[in-house]
Parts: C-alpha cells; sequence; structure tokens
C-alpha cells in the first residue's frame, strides 16, 4: 500500500516546527507503525534527508517509550493498543496520515516527534519508598490481599507510563497516570504506611510540572493502550481528599526526618 | 503535608470548590424551577410565593449570601483553572479527533459566561427592577413584571436562549460535580449521567415554560 505521511519536523526543542508531506511507497500491511517509519527513513537516509525522530525501545507494547499522535488519537486508531503494535492493516491505501509528537507544556518536543516525558519519572520519583522488611523472603500469605484489591492493583501497576492520557486530554491532564501510580501501591497492603502522605507529595509533583486539571472529559480512558480504568482518576481524588480532611497524616513524609 | 490552602491550590482541590459551589448553585435551579412553574397557576401562587420568600429578611439574605458566595467561587476558580489548562499545552494538534468528550463537556468554558452575563440581566430585569426591558416594573408584582418582560419578543428568546445554555451546562455539570469529589466508578456510572440528563431536562424544561407559554401567546392574550 502507499500513504501519505504529513509528518511534524522540528529540529530541537527551541526550533520552529512545520508540518513536512512524506511519500510512504509499497509498505506492507504486516508491517507495524514504528516498521513503516523505519521503511521511510531508510528513503530519507538514502535521500540525503534527516530521518525522523521518534521515540521506542521494546517495540512489544510494555515500555511505554513510544507514542504519538496519528490522525488526531495518541497511538492511533485502534484501542488499548501502543504506537508499536498498531498495524499497517488499520490503514487504507492512499490514505493521508497525520503524525504529531503528544503535546503539552510539561512534554516539550526533543526533535520530531519525540517529546521529554521526564515530568513522569519526577512525579513518580516524589511517590517516593514503601515500607517493607528486607532481609530473608517473607512467608508466604504472612500478609494477605483479597483478590480483589489483587486485581485492581494489577489493573492500575498495567500503566506503562507513556503519557497518551496527557496527549489525549483536552486539558493536558496527568490525573489518569497520576491516579493509576497513587492506586496500584495504596490498593495493597504494603502500600499503607505511606499512602497519604504519598498521594499528597505526587499530586504536588504531578502540578508543579504544569499539568492541567480534570473537567471529567474521559479522553484519557479512551486512548490508554493499557485500558486504565477512569475509576483510578475517583480513587485519586478520594485519596487525596481523604488525606486532607479525614487521615491528616501523621506519618513521617519521604524526606529525611 | 497539604493543609487547607496549599489542598485548594491544587487542581484537584480548585475542582472541588467548583463542584460544591456548582452543586449549590444546581440545588438553586432546582428550587428555581417550583418559583417559576407557579407563574402558570397565576398571578396569586407566584406573588405569594414572593412574599413567603420575603417572609424572613434574616433567611433570605442567608440564602443570598450563600448564592453568592458561591457564584463567586464557582467562577473564580473556573477562571484559575481555564488558565492553568490553556497553559498546559501552549502547541496545540494539526488534527484532533475526540473519542469519548461531550460537546456539553467541551463547551463548559464558552456556556458558563454567558450564564454569568445572562444572571445579571435576568437580576436587573426581576430583582433590581432596572430598566433593562421595555415597559415599567413593579415592586412585588413578580407576574406582572415577568408578564411585561416576556411580550417583548426578543426578551423571551434571551431567556429561552439562555436556559438552553444552562440545560448544556448542566448536562455535564450535574454528574461532573459528583465525579469532581471522587465519586466515579464503573458501576454508579451509568446511574450519575442518568441523573444529569433527567435533572436537565427537568430544569430546563421547567424554566423554559413561562417565556414560552408568553412568547406564544398561551398566557396573557
Ligand atoms: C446558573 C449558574 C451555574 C450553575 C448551576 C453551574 C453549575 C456547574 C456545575 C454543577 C459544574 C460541575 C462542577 C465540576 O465539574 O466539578 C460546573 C462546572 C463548570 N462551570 Fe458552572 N455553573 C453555573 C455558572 C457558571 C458560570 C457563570 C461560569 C463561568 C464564568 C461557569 C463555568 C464553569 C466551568 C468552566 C465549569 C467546568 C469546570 C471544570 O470542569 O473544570 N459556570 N458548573
Ligand atoms: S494511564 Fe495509560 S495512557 Fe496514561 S501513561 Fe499510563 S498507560 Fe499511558
Ligand atoms: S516501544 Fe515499548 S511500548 Fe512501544
Amino acid at each position: 500500500m502507499n500513504l501519505v505521511l504529513m509528518v511534524w519536523r522540528q529540529e530541537n526543542a527551541r526550533a520552529q516546527g512545520h508540518m513536512q508531506r512524506i511519500e510512504a511507497k509499497d509498505v506492507s500491511p504486516d508491517m507495524s507503525f514504528l516498521e513503516m517509519l523505519d521503511v521511510v527513513n531508510e528513503g530519507l537516509t538514502e535521500a540525503g534527508q534527516s530521518p525522523i525522530a521518534f521515540d521506542h525501545d521494546c517495540r512489544e507494547g510494555i515500555c511505554g517509550s513510544c507514542g504519538v499522535v496519528i490522525n488526531g488519537v495518541p497511538h492511533g486508531p485502534q484501542p488499548g493498543t501502543t504506537t508499536c503494535q498498531l498495524h499497517m492493516r488499520h490503514f487504507r491505501d492512499g490514505q493521508v496520515i497525520v503524525i504529531e509528537p503528544f503535546r503539552a507544556r510539561a512534554f516539550p518536543v526533543i526533535r520530531d516527534l519525540m517529546v521529554d516525558r521526564s515530568a513522569f519519572d519526577r512525579v513518580i520519583a516524589a511517590g517516593g519508598f514503601i515500607t517493607s522488611p528486607t532481609g530473608s523472603a517473607p512467608d508466604g500469605n504472612a500478609m494477605l490481599v483479597s483478590k480483589h484489591a489483587a486485581d485492581t492493583a494489577m489493573e492500575a501497576a498495567a500503566c506503562i507510563g507513556c503519557g497518551a492520557c496527557v496527549a489525549a486530554c483536552p486539558n493536558a491532564s496527568a490525573m489518569l497516570f497520576v491516579g493509576a501510580k497513587v492506586s496500584h501501591l495504596g490498593l495493597l497492603p504494603q502500600g499503607q504506611p505511606e499512602r497519604w502522605s504519598r498521594v499528597h507529595a505526587m499530586v504536588a509533583a504531578m502540578d508543579a510540572e504544569g499539568f492541567g486539571g480534570c473537567t471529567n472529559f474521559l479522553e484519557c480512558a479512551a486512548v490508554c493502550p493499557k485500558n486504565v480504568s477512569s475509576d483510578f482518576i475517583g480513587r485519586l481524588n478520594r485519596d487525596l481528599i481523604g488525606a486532607v480532611f479525614l487521615a491528616r497524616p501523621r506519618v513521617a513524609s519521604n524526606d529525611a526526618g | 503535608m497539604f493543609g487547607l490552602i496549599p489542598f485548594f491550590r491544587s487542581t484537584i482541590g480548585k475542582k472541588v470548590l467548583m463542584a460544591v459551589s456548582g452543586f449549590f448553585l444546581f440545588a438553586f435551579c432546582v428550587e428555581h424551577v417550583t418559583g417559576a412553574l407557579l407563574f402558570l397557576r397565576g398571578p396569586d401562587a407566584i406573588n405569594g410565593y414572593g412574599r413567603l420568600l420575603h417572609y424572613s429578611a434574616a433567611l433570605i439574605w442567608f440564602f443570598r449570601a450563600g448564592l453568592l458566595t458561591s457564584a463567586v467561587v464557582h467562577v473564580t476558580f473556573a477562571t484559575l483553572l481555564y488558565f492553568q489548562e490553556f497553559g498546559a499545552r501552549p502547541v496545540g494538534y494539526q488534527n484532533r479527533r475526540y473519542l469519548r468528550s461531550s460537546y456539553a463537556a467541551r463547551t463548559m468554558k464558552y456556556s458558563g459566561p454567558f450564564l454569568l452575563g445572562f444572571v445579571i440581566f435576568h437580576l436587573a430585569h426581576l430583582t433590581w427592577g432596572y430598566n433593562v426591558v421595555p415597559g415599567p416594573f413593579i415592586e412585588g408584582d413578580i407576574y406582572a413584571n415577568m408578564l411585561n418582560g416576556f411580550r417583548t419578543g426578543w426578551v423571551a428568546l434571551v431567556y429561552l436562549g439562555a436556559v438552553s445554555l444552562l440545560g448544556l451546562h448542566l448536562l455535564h455539570g450535574a454528574h461532573s460535580m459528583f465525579e469532581s469529589l471522587g465519586l466515579r466508578h464503573r458501576r454508579i456510572e451509568s446511574l450519575l449521567f442518568g441523573f444529569a440528563r433527567v435533572a436537565t431536562v427537568v430544569i430546563s424544561v421547567g424554566l423554559a415554560l413561562a417565556p414560552a407559554a408568553v412568547f406564544f401567546r398561551i398566557i396573557g392574550g
């Protein structure tokens, strides 16, 4: 199949970007989206032009590095799928495909389709440690976790930190990501001692990075490649409200002392 | 640690304030429908209702103070959040597709300011009695003032337009306010959406009946 790509090209973080029209010829429907870009890049390199910069690592949908906005939808038209796992058979011959980077103040463009998502790393770091005994392996079943809590925590932990939720949100809000990170520890017994200080710290870090607020649009959950549920946004709200008005934590904060 | 002030500075805390103030404004709309419907029952019903509201000066000023506070909080934090959200994506998309969000949700920031403008017009018309519409204003005769106003075509149309915008605002607002307070779960989602739809229809149709009845000359010939 032959495609027409409209790709965002930007030399570096400070340069003025623009859309470039690139023809992609003889694309196999079995290729993944990133493989298609690889082939296009070979052609660009041979023609003496600079290849399209994009992020990728595992190419099996687990690392969260890849991610571009394809025809207006982060990770493209296939629900529950990362860009690396998206196949060209979902596109039509002759189709125009518009490819843009994730857009948010907190995710500045580094080059072309690559953005700097270290804001997410700082939010996670703000979450701090959990208190857990070290040393010999704990006895099996010494700490009971209900099936429901285990399943829900696993659902939250499926978040790969790709940032598509931010890219899709009209407000560039990170509530789904932060909700998932706060919940997967907050649901488990090991996460209880720092539960309330963690939600404070992560929300403060989220706000400091300049993400927008949640207006309950739910675009985030619709594009999440791991189908992380918007229920975790509700949990994040409840945990923060609970921490401020009910729990008023007395545990140590995550910095020394 | 978050104290109360940092909490209300956080995006989540600001939304909590919008939700609580929005809830009070919403509750007032429900109460306001009863008043507006009494217009259909004639002068005695609605003027009597007006006297009932003014029965105790302390009580009515208590409610007025509550409403004014809610309105100020709602508008202030809507504006703060709007600027924050505006700054959160300095470079927009060339091509954008929405999958889940409703038209009502995406237009909250436009329907809101229009409502603010209308509320001021509405107070000027029927509470303060400024001459914003043709015809005289008679202190205490709510029925006559409404009839007088709505007899002018553009006034009735402004009211009908405003209650439609209110409906649009509440179609999203009446479930969003619960979600902002953390009441979000797949098990109650359809319940909240259903509540918002029913409340929106009751409020906007209820408020539209009086101006519509006069506009179409069903009342007041
Ligand atoms: C009749 C008056 C009004 C009523 C009954 C009302 C009601 C509500 C409710 C219940 C919400 C949901 C709160 C939430 O999402 O948590 C809301 C949201 C909102 N309101 Fe109002 N409102 C009114 C007037 C206004 C005015 C005058 C403005 C603007 C100047 C405004 C701007 C907004 C905005 C922007 C939102 C969305 C906030 C967000 O989701 O981030 N509203 N409103
Ligand atoms: S919640 Fe989903 S969309 Fe957001 S970062 Fe995690 S995996 Fe990506
Ligand atoms: S490259 Fe790892 S998730 Fe796509």
